[in-house]
């Protein structure tokens, strides 16, 4: 094109006194910026094609590469910055549709960052952990209301059916199609040693992970992909997924370039086809309607697994989830607006749903006041980021987290954002065989086992500080929170104090 | 005995067990030092064809036919480990013809040169290995 209006967002810096020219960059990057010069033993790098996802850095073996952002500036504007210019040239010139992955960038507030946590001093004595017993397994479903007695005066066994964590952290759905093969079986076998659950996404689920269905969570989304009775038996909990973070009020449009083999099989669509899910689901138009699919897949399962339903966090959460604590549901699960996506509308991405933190607290408060909060358990998502926003989570109410970007960023992920071009460098969102490969399940699920172990350390070390010794005696916990720079009514709806008071 | 074995399935055919391979008979701290305007030359080779590689080095054969075929007794057996003695080699290349795996290899002093497991450069796992980034070529204990 002659005129070209936009400029290469990053620049591949090399420092040719350490490069090598053994080429490794060139081989290992799927969108061909590092070319090979023979006649003068030399490589080079086209800029433009960057999309700074480190795999290059990564394996450069003598440390040559660096990605830095360019320095190449429009004229300094308050209002209209180089981002929102640069979409409009994108936009004068295809006509479409901006799209993104992963979770939403943009400068919000981080309500996680501002909360903090206590811990004893003096008159409450802490504990520790490496010392004392420290109990983090949560149990995750509907709550007997009362003890029952039979007729001898023996506990009758009213309970229903439970997932058993062994801490408060499972990892969030994500669709065999829109991850890869490899990253699926990492994820599956975390969660079979770490004994917490992965969710199979609306994808299916492949025939090889069937044995690790103790622990999975089997999804049941809008277009009822890769759904049969022995997929249903095979996990151990059913999500309904009325909706997800990254794109509250959206469907999902996987390509039909990538349904193709054990994809297309595992979906049960026609190779080629797309797969669409649709933004509602078409027989779900009231509480009424939910409670209707809540109930046929405990039917078809016989009453043996949990129900979680998810929704995004959206402005009339707390409502939405006292309906769903009526369904029949014995889980919600609650997306905020910073959740992952394989690819979203960027507008939709950038600008809808609210904070996590802020819908969890009042989902529940609301909960708790209508005395229905032990009909249901709550898992949260929607960029967990360590350790501490899992304790502050819990400590607003939860009794789970879910994570999925964290999950991604300890298999490789290095979060560039491009997971709908398909291209993959990790070997995660892409089904290229060549680059799927990158991703060795054995390396993966290793590394996904040490985050968890890390975390949960930490978890206790949080907890032990804070005196408690059980994570179910954090749940709810508003006293151990204080906030930081949070205004009255911030505090209000986090149900919690100013740092001070 | 412990052998470098290669899992085909992960291999990248990214060719960094080659450099890895090339910078551990150097006695440099510093990969680019090493190899900077260097062609190297090393002892373990990928292989690849319409999307399929893996990396070839020296098996360390229960009968090797480099060893019988060696002239000057320069190719030993130690331990398991077949070993070059550079002073002795006369570089007929006898072994390089007879490797079934085409894992000896000249030299550029004339003398053949083979994976030792690079035991003669420092401790542990071989620097192919640990240079690997997907778990591709491992060191370990398989049934003879």
């Amino acid at each position: 094109m002659a005129v070209q209006y936009i400029y290469p967002e990053y620049e591949v810096v090399r420092n040719y006194d350490r490069c090598i020219a053994c080429r490794v960059c060139e081989r290992q990057c799927a969108n061909e910026v590092h070319e090979y010069l023979a006649d003068s033993n030399k490589m080079v790098a086209d800029d433009s094609k960057c999309v700074n996802c480190h795999r290059c850095v990564a394996l450069c073996p003598t440390r040559a590469l660096k990605i830095v952002k360019t320095d190449h500036t429009f004229k300094e504007n308050a209002n209209w910055s180089g981002k929102s210019i640069t979409e409009i040239y994108k936009q004068a010139e295809n006509g479409g549709v901006l799209l993104s992955s992963m979770g939403n960038p943009e400068n919000y507030p981080v309500y996680f960052d501002k909360l903090l946590l206590n811990a004893s001093q003096v008159t409450n004595p802490s504990i520790d952990p490496l010392r004392e017993p420290m109990e983090t397994r949560v149990f995750l479903g509907a709550k007997p209301e009362k003890i029952e007695r039979d007729e001898r005066g023996r506990l009758k066994n009213n309970l229903p059916p439970q997932i058993i964590l062994s801490m408060p952290v499972m990892f969030s759905a994500m669709s065999y199609g829109s991850i890869s093969y490899n990253a699926h079986e990492s994820l599956a076998r975390a969660a079979a040693e770490l004994g917490i659950l992965y969710n199979t996404g609306e994808g299916g689920l492949h025939e090889n992970l069937y044995k690790y269905g103790k622990h999975t969570i089997v999804q049941v989304a809008s277009g009822r992909f890769g759904v049969h009775k022995t997929y249903l038996d095979s996990g151990a909990a059913i999500e309904i997924k009325m909706g997800q973070g990254a794109k509250p009020g959206i469907g999902g449009h996987l390509p039909g370039a990538k349904i193709v083999g054990d994809i297309s099989k595992t979906r049960m669509i026609p190779e080629g086809t797309d797969a669409i899910s649709p933004a509602p689901h078409h027989d779900i138009y009231s509480i009424e309607d939910l409670r209707q699919l809540v109930f046929s897949l405990k039917e078809a399962t016989g009453y043996t697994k949990p129900v979680i339903v998810k929704i995004a966090a959206v402005h009339n959460v707390a409502a939405i989830a006292s309906g769903i604590a009526r369904s029949g549901a014995d889980i919600i699960a609650i997306d905020g607006f910073r959740g992952g996506t394989g690819a979203a509308p960027t507008r939709i991405r950038d600008h809808v749903g609210i904070p996590i933190e802020l819908a969890l607290a009042s989902v529940d408060k609301r909960l708790r006041e209508e005395g229905i909060r032990n009909n249901v358990s709550i898992v949260v998502g929607g960029s967990i980021r360590s350790s501490a926003d899992v304790v502050k989570a819990v400590a607003l109410g939860a009794d789970c987290v879910y994570i999925g970007t964290a999950a991604l960023i300890a298999l490789g992920c290095h979060l560039c954002r491009s997971c709908h071009t398909g291209k993959c460098n990790w070997g995660i969102a892409t089904q290229r065989e060549d680059l799927v490969k990158r991703l060795n399940p054995d390396l993966g699920y290793r590394r996904l086992v040490n985050l968890m172990t890390a975390w949960k350390h930490e978890i206790k070390e949080m907890m032990g500080g804070m005196g408690i010794n059980s994570i179910e005696a954090l749940r709810g916990n508003r006293l151990m929170l204080r906030g930081v720079g949070l205004n009255e009514k911030e505090l209000e709806i986090l149900g919690i104090k100013h740092a001070g008071e | 005995m412990k052998r470098v074995y290669v899992n085909e399935q992960w291999c990248l055919g990214c060719h960094l067990c080659e450099y890895y391979c090339a910078f551990a008979s150097t006695n440099e701290k510093d990969m680019a030092r090493a190899l900077k305007d260097v062609k190297i030359n090393p002892r373990i080779r990928i292989e690849e064809k319409d999307g399929i590689s893996f990396a070839v080095s020296c098996r360390h054969c229960d009968e090797p036919l480099c060893v019988k075929s060696c002239i000057t007794g320069a190719l030993t057996k130690v331990n398991g480990i077949i070993m070059i003695d550079k002073n002795r080699c006369i570089g007929c290349y006898t072994c390089v013809l007879s490797c079934p795996y085409g894992a000896v290899y000249p030299s550029e002093d004339g003398a053949i040169q083979k994976c030792e497991l690079c035991i003669k450069t420092h401790e542990g796992t071989p620097k192919c290995v640990t240079g690997c980034p997907n778990g591709a070529i491992v060191f370990e204990e398989r049934g003879e």
